[in-house]
């Protein structure tokens, strides 16, 4: 496989104080090249669920997933190809608008990535975009650097495709 | 029933069936320490420095194979148990480590004697826990202690708020607990045990690699067993000494960096590897790269992150040692394999033979020929503790262990400074049995407080010092690799160690032939306090065979 395929981890994690430390900690520590992290709540109470995303090949990933694994926090772990998942991620970009009459230009573009504008002044819009990380950094190269103030982008988040759940049961591995 | 946090955990402790604590008080942790001034089932030793009873929880745990526990206050007491509890978590000693923390509504002021331990230890650590309220006591101690001795073991750390020591409330202490995140796989999947076994018997050359592992699940029995039944002789990395008797004529002794040559060379000669509870060091198996080359591997171990972390596997079995073996040897018993005197065992005997001219035991004073007259001078079930760098090698090379759990040593994180604490932690566990440190004078000076300790606490032992004045190991590395030049590792001003013994209540010896040792070896065993024998070798002794750092175990050093 190439070098460096993009892999997506999804976790269960114990929701208490500390376990987003304890698993920064290992990551560091392990040297593992981690792209992006996001953390939010689930349908479980109590349990957390963190995604990650990394760059690497298939022997990094593997120690990826079972130094995590062995945290007692992490209840359970799966990785995943990103073409087995919907993947999303939230940018907000916010952008200087252009005074030259190329305003209903950018506009076009806004709605052709499905962005909603969510802030306005007189000079700028903010605009916010869901969509694949590709997608938002193709519609970053469209508008070009220059017109850009701002990129505020959360990370992934991502769900298997299909019926089932991405981990099956809490507390077994997938 | 309504009782203090401070009582609870005292409680829950000996639900655990704690013995004995090594600790050393101080305010944060002075409620838990009041529940013991009336409760005299639970021993405590105080230690004279935190990172002593640190060294001592995890030699009482390596011992007896029983949960080591050491008690210290906040902040600096704290701290001062890191270098402990970083040895105990890379040699996978289970051990708790409680600490006392400052009030909960006082973390984060930078209040006095206020650490970060949970912080500082969670990279070396297998799990911390710092209660915020005394309910949660009876689980977090049934929890620390169920990590730390399960699955692959390792040290806890339980951090306790003062105010959660003091706080009075109805508690309850399950008798199990169930903690969704963690899972151990004991039993290995039989399809990798046929496939083992199959390649076991293909195999030429055929070797067992013995890690600490296999001490870790008391695996010694089955390891003989499987290695008799197919012929196939034993190497052990330095946590894996004594896993197998090293008078059994199968067992080759150590590898690694200062392994013995016969047990190198087998390993680079063999073609299949059946490595058991090891995790691969660099320090056992030199350049990584170039380490079993076009070699089956067969990796037990309970640890699913270490297989393919360091050497790649080729049949991985995620499993316990002990039952990984068993089931191999049961699988081996019903193909009625058996390997008999091949070409291999031959070859096994032609290098054992090669072996005995190559190691420095003639002249005076010679390391290797002061552990070989040890050896005859203890009983056999007798426990070595050793320092690390020169005193250390040597032990491993030259005093042949019998037993498993009697040869303790720092073997992952190699801090000076244990071999000291260590025998008194092991004295402790074992209290009918003789325990030597073997030491340097450089790590003994570390930790020479603790002597204070075996004197005080009546757990005598004998400490050997291989004492030549200098930081022996980095002095060996400076004459080898940086020309001579003894930058810093000249320990002129030791003292007189024969004397400090003295002053301490202790005996002390000075030794400066063979006749001396022994004689001092004999009054030693013969007397029940605590002695030190300071014995004055050469600067100039070296440990070899070396295969130099980075290099692969086929470019060894065997003198100067």
């Amino acid at each position: 496989m190439s070098s460096n395929e993009m892999h997506v981890i999804v976790t269960l994690v114990e929701d208490r104080p500390g376990v987003l430390f304890k698993v920064t900690s290992l990551i560091r520590r392990r040297n593992f090249n981690i792209a992006t992290i996001t953390v939010g709540s689930t349908e479980h109470e109590g349990i957390s669920r963190m995604t990650f995303t990394i760059y690497g090949q298939e022997d990094e990933l593997r120690q990826v997933v079972y130094q995590l694994d062995k945290l007692v926090e992490v209840i359970s772990i799966v990785a995943m190809k990103p073409e087995e998942m919907v993947i999303r991620e939230l940018a907000l970009v916010k952008i200087m608008m252009p005074n030259n009459g190329l305003q209903t230009e950018v506009m076009e573009m806004v709605n052709r990535y499905r962005g909603h504008v969510v802030d306005m002044t007189p000079r700028t819009i903010t605009v916010e975009l869901v969509e694949t990380p590709e997608r938002i950094d193709s519609f970053i190269r469209e508008i070009g650097k220059i017109n850009i103030i701002e990129i505020a982008r959360t990370g992934i988040t991502a769900v298997v495709k299909g019926a089932d759940p991405t981990i099956k049961e809490v507390g077994v591995n997938g | 029933m309504k009782m203090s946090g401070a009582k609870a955990f005292i409680e829950a402790l000996k639900r655990e069936n704690v013995k004995l604590i090594f600790g050393l008080p101080g305010g944060a942790i002075l409620p838990v320490y009041d529940v013991l001034y009336n409760d005299n089932s639970i021993r405590h030793v105080l230690a004279r420095h935190e990172q002593g009873a640190a060294h001592m929880a995890d030699a009482y745990a390596r011992v007896s194979g029983r949960v080591g526990v050491c008690m210290v206050t906040s902040g600096p007491g704290a701290t001062n148990t890191v270098t402990g509890i970083a040895v105990a978590h890379m040699d996978s000693s289970p051990m708790v480590t409680i600490t006392g923390q400052v009030a909960t509504s006082m973390i984060g002021r930078d209040a006095f004697q206020e650490a970060d331990i949970v912080g500082i230890t969670t990279p070396i650590t297998k799990e911390t826990f710092q209660p915020r309220s005394a309910k949660e006591i009876p689980r977090t101690v049934k929890a620390a202690f169920y990590i730390a001795s399960t699955g692959r073991p390792g040290p806890v750390l339980i951090d306790l708020p003062r105010d959660v020591q003091t706080e009075e409330c109805e508690m309850e202490f399950p008798e199990k607990i169930e903690l969704l995140g963690y899972r151990i796989k004991v039993e290995p999947d039989p399809l990798q045990v046929r496939r083992a076994v199959e390649a076991l018997m293909n195999a030429e050359k055929p070797i067992i690699i013995a890690g600490g592992g296999v001490i870790l699940s008391n695996a010694s029995q089955e390891l003989r067993a499987l290695s008799e039944q197919l012929m196939i002789p034993v190497v052990t990395t330095l946590m894996g000494k004594g896993a197998m008797s090293e008078n059994h004529p199968l067992c080759l002794g150590m590898i690694g960096m200062h392994g013995r040559y016969e047990a190198n060379k087998l390993v680079t000669e063999a073609d299949l590897i059946l490595a058991v509870g090891t995790r691969f060091s660099d320090r056992s198996t030199g350049k990584f790269d170039e380490f079993a080359q076009n070699v089956k591997i067969i990796h037990v171990d309970i640890d699913p992150a270490e297989i393919s972390k360091n050497v790649p596997a080729h049949i991985p079995l995620i499993c316990d040692a002990k039952i990984g073996l068993t089931r191999l040897l049961e699988e081996a018993k019903k193909r009625m394999a058996r390997r008999s005197n091949t070409k291999w065992a031959r070859r096994v005997e032609e290098v054992k033979e090669e072996a005995k001219s190559v190691y420095d035991l003639e002249g005076d004073l010679k390391p290797g020929v002061l552990l070989k007259t040890l050896r005859k001078m203890l009983p056999e079930d007798s426990i070595v503790t050793t320092g690390v760098g020169q005193n250390q090698m040597w032990a491993a090379l030259f005093f042949d262990v019998y037993h498993p759990r009697t040869f303790i040593t720092s073997g992952g994180l190699g801090a000076m400074g244990f071999g000291f604490p260590a025998a008194v932690g092991a004295k402790a566990a074992a209290p009918s049995r003789i325990v030597v440190d073997v030491d340097g004078d450089g790590g003994f000076m570390m930790t020479s407080q603790e002597l204070i300790t075996s004197i005080a606490e009546e757990f005598p032992v004998i400490s050997i010092i291989l004492n030549n004045g200098w930081l022996g190991m980095v002095r060996q590395w400076q004459t080898l690799f940086y020309g001579k030049r003894y930058m810093a590792t000249n320990l002129k001003g030791n003292p007189d160690f024969a004397k400090y013994a003295e002053v301490h209540g202790a005996q002390g010896f000075t030794v400066y032939s063979y006749e001396d040792f022994e004689n001092a070896v004999k009054e030693s065993l013969s007397c029940d306090v605590t002695s030190i024998i300071d014995v004055r070798i050469s600067p100039d002794e070296k440990v070899f065979p070396f295969v130099p750092p980075g290099k692969s175990l086929k470019e060894v050093i065997l003198h100067e």
